[in-house]
């Protein structure tokens, strides 16, 4: 299963190379799948351990809001994404201090009042966020050059995908270990975990620390692909977005989240461009439709059928 | 397990299709099929009250193009995009119509996030981006747009004209608040109301700056303080339903007895409120094309495109549909002039873009040019809300025209260090009465 | 201190007032959710779309009604009307139809299938009524103004906001709390909600108990929207807007907790209206640091009872 995974990861990257080339416009798209899918990789993790974050967008907020105030002074992409890491990394620690203590509604519910503080302060502090109207990125440099628009692009999307590949094999790993396996005993009993004399909450705070550090990363990414950073990326359904995403991609495999945030852009691209009015509708739909008959979602699919051609 | 199968070969196939089309990104200088504009406007959301009407009005104008023969000899076909996913979306949508469906011109947009996320694309893609709606002043402020042309007004000249109205109207007001949507637009329009105020009246002391969260339905608190208050003048540059809820709560409470509204962008939400509009408020309507204008360029064409409306849709045209009528009355004069610069043949999208510079094109009130910058010079008329016979919601009275050379920021400068500069003879010297018909 | 009182005294007067209507209309939205959390242990997304369905149900009954030639002060009963029935017709199909499925699933699950079916309900409103802002305020004129004196002046408020709506706010906690405590079908929902296990060990029906009270739930959301529809003008997106306050009020009342419900609205409603008088742009923020402050003090919620422990 673990090879069939690889292999997948890696044909799954091809394939969307292969499409990015066939299509430049559907490279944007992929960039801000994978961006998603990066960030989701986060949510997989706390949902490891039965909690639910409503608030995750905090984080590619404040990814994306990182690059857009510093790009005028550092615009090295590089230099923008480590910085976009280690501060959402940093708010992770001192959110996760206070929200790791809270498990379940009261944990979704904090994330959320958080995030739409967030979200508030982005919209008020006018002088300085540009409040609804956004700020803008410029195209950045990387490593000293500065590429033109068709260049930069394929540079945004090939970082996506290197750290996409990095960062779903490290979630990987994560789960694998004992801090990763932890989790799963916070969402059956926790108190065994206790009794075993594993620090419960210093395991979820862990987990929350990394998934902080991956909305960041996605938040970083989205930010340089749209170059258009609006308060929106905080709202609460932004945060159901990713959600949507984890489950629709399914929570048993690393790959889950980026199937579910390739297939999500694209469900919703075609709704959009075929009933424009309706495309909610369509969204809900599909979602209701993977819940009620494929429940492990798109990645419990897949790995089904590949067994069924393995047996 | 067939379904799972199913499943996964449809999102394949999906996949598939998408990326089967021809992908260019520069569209090349050969007459098309047929003329494919992208249209982005709110199809969802509160918004939609201003995207669902002009989505309507764009529908029954391009019909009565293609029935006369289309634009430049071939019919036009509007490809729809809702704004309301929010600007990633937009931006990703507006990439696909270009590169993957080859539009030759984008109009965008009725949000001014969602302009400004879209002209920077519009000068990197090489594709004429007409702005239709939105008010930003920031747009052609804040650097060259080539590629982008507005073919309206927008917030400065909307928000000054009705402050020039007020200070002829009523000189002598001391107090004044503001109840403004927590948004760019209602922070804008703040600013350059009270930077136009200061220069023009300085000394208006401001007892309160309220802006309520976008999307709020209750304003019974701001309105019990703003009765405590008594300000002289309330300002209030809300729109669609949260303006009909606040006119009603208002209404009910007598605070319009109180204090004098001006409302620059009253004109959409004047049908929804029918005769509970009290009398004798500063309305405007973010241009000049009231259903009751006394004296239109061209009456008839302005009674056609009302009438055309009203019968098919059962309701008024509001402002968003006029300015979606401008912005395809210009398209069919900049397409008509490039053609003839090219001697008959089809222009190039830098072909077309020159044919915007400096184009004037004819609206049923006026004509419009715009300027060098791309920014469009529409003049605004400002009034008094009336009733009478006529129409069943209120229309102005007492009109004043502003031209919007007067009323707008030179070009290259910054609105908020103009309107610094402004002389209180203005206030005198600016806008001309038009008699009622 | 003293001075400050003396200045704003009546202001603060005021704000007491206004606050008391809008926490009547946020608790009346909220317990309807908080009784489903409590019961059903899901947090349903789409209380809000009901809440925005009940509204435009109820405008539109009663500019139906009217056209018919109904008596003005008919127009507060059809209100209710109008919530009983969006809380018969909607309640018991979803319930039966789609929770019922996924009672079993995972709970982020179960919140992902009433976020699905909230974004099916926003687009169904637009459907049926359409993108104008739709009012209908006969209600909100029939019981006319009454001027508060302020000092030397007289501020005139809609005896509907000042009265009604705490009024039937009070009535609703009174009914709900004499219901849960004295009658039978109550206290079953008491036991269901405290232990689900024990309560169906003892022989009750938790399906019959599940539909009723979502049912209930549907139909105080109903109300709440039926309540606030003569105030405002109606447009797309209003559900949106009311929910992430309900779930700050649920997140801060504790599971289930009636009285919590009402102590929290209270709370916030209040501190909404203290913020707009005297400090307007800290409104938004207030729910949330509200329920921060709360959960930090008691992390159950006000009312809340802590868990037992399961080993």
């Amino acid at each position: 299963m673990r090879r069939g995974e690889t292999i997948f990861a890696l044909l799954g990257a091809a394939g969307l190379i292969a499409a990015a080339i066939a299509a430049p416009w559907l490279r944007f798209v992929l960039t801000v799948a994978l961006a998603k899918g990066i960030a989701v990789l986060g949510i997989l993790l706390l949902l490891r351990a039965g909690q639910v974050s409503f608030g995750h967008a905090l984080y590619i907020a404040f990814g994306a809001y990182t690059v857009a105030f510093l790009a005028p002074a550092l615009p090295d992409a590089f230099l923008l994404l480590v910085i976009a890491a280690l501060g959402s990394t940093l708010l992770g620690a001192i959110v996760g201090l206070f929200v790791s203590r809270y498990r379940e509604i009261f944990f979704g519910m904090l994330n959320l009042a958080l995030s739409m503080v967030f979200y508030s302060l982005l919209e008020k502090l006018y002088t300085i966020t540009r409040g609804t109207d956004g700020i803008r990125v410029n195209t950045l440099s990387l490593f000293g050059i500065s590429p033109e628009r068709a260049g930069y692009e394929w540079a945004i999307f090939a970082i996506a995908l290197i750290l996409a590949l990095g960062l779903g094999a490290f979630a990987r790993l994560y789960l694998a270990s004992p801090m990763g396996q932890a989790l799963a005993a916070i969402k059956t009993r926790e108190t065994r975990l206790e009794f075993m004399g594993v620090p419960a909450r210093r395991i979820l705070l862990a987990a929350y620390i990394l998934s902080a550090l991956m909305g960041g990363i996605g938040g970083a990414l989205i930010a340089m692909t749209t170059r258009h950073v609006t308060p929106l990326l905080a709202y609460w359904t932004a945060s159901g977005e990713l959600v949507f995403i984890a489950i629709l991609g399914g929570a048993g495999g690393v790959l889950g989240p980026f199937l579910g945030a390739v297939a999500y852009e694209l469900v919703r691209i075609y709704a959009a461009a075929t009933v424009a009015d309706m495309w909610q509708l369509i969204l809900g739909a599909v979602l209701l439709l993977v819940i009620l008959f494929a429940p492990g979602g798109l990645w419990a699919m897949l790995a089904a059928a590949l067994r069924k051609r393995a047996a | 397990m067939t379904h799972s199968l199913t499943r996964r070969e449809a999102l394949a196939a999906g996949f598939g299709a998408v990326l089967l089309p021809a992908t260019l990104s520069a569209q090349p200088a050969q007459r098309p099929s047929e003329l494919k504009i992208g249209i982005t406007t709110f199809l969802s959301g509160p918004a939609s009250v201003f995207g669902v009407p002009s989505r309507k009005a764009a529908e029954m104008l391009i019909e009565e193009i293609n029935q006369k023969g289309g634009i430049g000899g071939i019919p036009v076909r509007p490809l729809f995009v809702d704004e309301a996913p929010g600007t990633d979306h937009l931006v990703g949508e507006f990439r696909r119509l270009v590169q993957s469906e080859g539009v030759q011109v984008m109009f965008a947009a009725i949000s001014s996030g969602s302009c400004l996320a879209c002209t920077p694309l519009s000068g990197e893609l090489r594709k004429v981006t007409v702005l239709w709606d939105c008010g930003t002043q920031r747009i052609f402020e804040e650097g060259q747009q080539p590629f982008a042309f507005r073919t309206q007004g927008y917030g400065t000249p909307e928000v000054l004209a009705p402050l020039l109205y007020l200070l002829r109207h009523k000189p002598d007001f001391r107090t004044m608040a503001v109840i403004n949507q927590d948004y760019a637009w209602g922070r804008d329009s703040w600013e350059i109301w009270k930077t136009a105020m200061d220069a023009l009246k300085p000394g208006v002391r401001v007892v309160a700056e309220m802006f309520p969260r976008f999307g709020s339905s209750d304003f019974s608190t701001e309105i019990t303080r703003l009765l405590a208050l008594r300000p002289d003048v309330i300002y209030s540059t809300h729109w669609g339903g949260e303006l009909v809820t606040i006119v009603r709560q208002a209404a009910e409470r007598r605070l319009f007895e109180r204090s004098l509204f001006v409302l620059p962008v009253a004109e959409a939400s004047m049908q929804l409120l029918g005769r509970t509009m009290p009398a004798g408020h500063i309305i405007g309507t973010r241009g000049d094309h009231w259903n009751n204008h006394p004296k239109p360029r061209d009456p008839a064409a302005l009674q056609r495109f009302v009438d055309g409306y009203r019968a098919k849709f059962n309701e008024y045209p509001i402002y968003p549909c006029h300015h979606m009528a401008q912005a395809l009355s210009a398209l069919q004069a900049a397409y008509a002039k490039a053609i003839e610069a090219k001697g008959g043949g089809w222009p190039s999208d830098q072909e077309l873009a020159n044919a915007f510079r400096g184009l004037t094109f004819p609206t049923p009130t006026s004509t419009i040019t715009l300027r060098e910058d791309g920014q469009g010079l529409e003049d605004q008329v400002v009034g008094l809300s009336s009733h009478s016979e006529r129409f069943p919601f209120a229309v102005p009275d007492q009109m004043i025209l502003y031209p919007a050379a007067q009323v707008s920021t030179p070009a290259g400068q910054k609105s908020v260090d103009w309107l610094k500069t402004l002389q209180p003879a203005m206030v005198q010297q600016v806008g001309q009465p038009l008699s009622a018909a | 201190m003293a001075g400050w009182f003396e200045e704003n005294g009546l202001l603060l007067g005021l704000a007491l007032l206004d606050g008391l209507a809008s926490a009547g209309l946020i608790f009346l939205v909220a317990v309807g959710l908080n009784l489903v959390f409590g019961v059903l242990r899901i947090i349903n997304v789409a209380h809000g779309s009901l809440y925005a369905i009940g509204a435009y149900a109820a405008a539109s009954l009663g500019m139906f009604l009217a056209a018919r030639g109904l008596p003005d002060w008919a127009a507060l009963p059809a209100l209710l009307a109008a919530a009983v029935l969006v809380g018969i017709l909607l309640g018991p199909p979803i319930e039966r139809l789609l929770l019922r499925r996924i009672y079993l699933q995972e709970q982020v699950v179960q919140l992902l299938v009433t976020f699905a079916l909230f974004m099916i309900l926003e687009d169904v409103q637009k459907l049926v009524w359409g993108v104008q802002p739709v009012h209908h305020d006969t209600a909100l004129k029939l019981l006319g103004t009454v001027d508060v004196p302020f000092g030397a002046d007289v501020i005139p408020f809609t005896a509907y906001q000042l009265f009604l709506l705490p009024g039937i706010a009070v009535l609703t906690l009174v009914g709900l709390a004499w219901f849960l405590r004295r009658t039978l079908m109550g206290r079953i929902i008491v036991a269901v909600t405290s232990d689900r296990e024990a309560a169906s060990a003892m022989g009750i029906d938790a399906a019959r108990v599940f539909l009723l009270t979502f049912s209930f739930g549907a139909g105080l959301a109903a109300l709440g929207g039926a309540l606030s529809s003569p105030t405002a003008a109606l447009v797309p997106g209003i559900g949106a807007q009311t929910i992430v306050l309900s779930f700050a009020v649920v997140a801060t009342a504790g599971l289930g907790q009636i009285e919590g419900a009402a102590l929290t609205s209270l709370m916030m409603g209040l501190g909404r209206s203290i913020a707009v008088y005297f400090e307007p742009e800290l409104e938004v923020v207030v729910p949330y640091i509200i329920m921060v402050a709360v959960l930090l003090v008691r992390p159950q919620g006000l009312f809340g009872v802590t868990e037992t422990r399961r080993v």
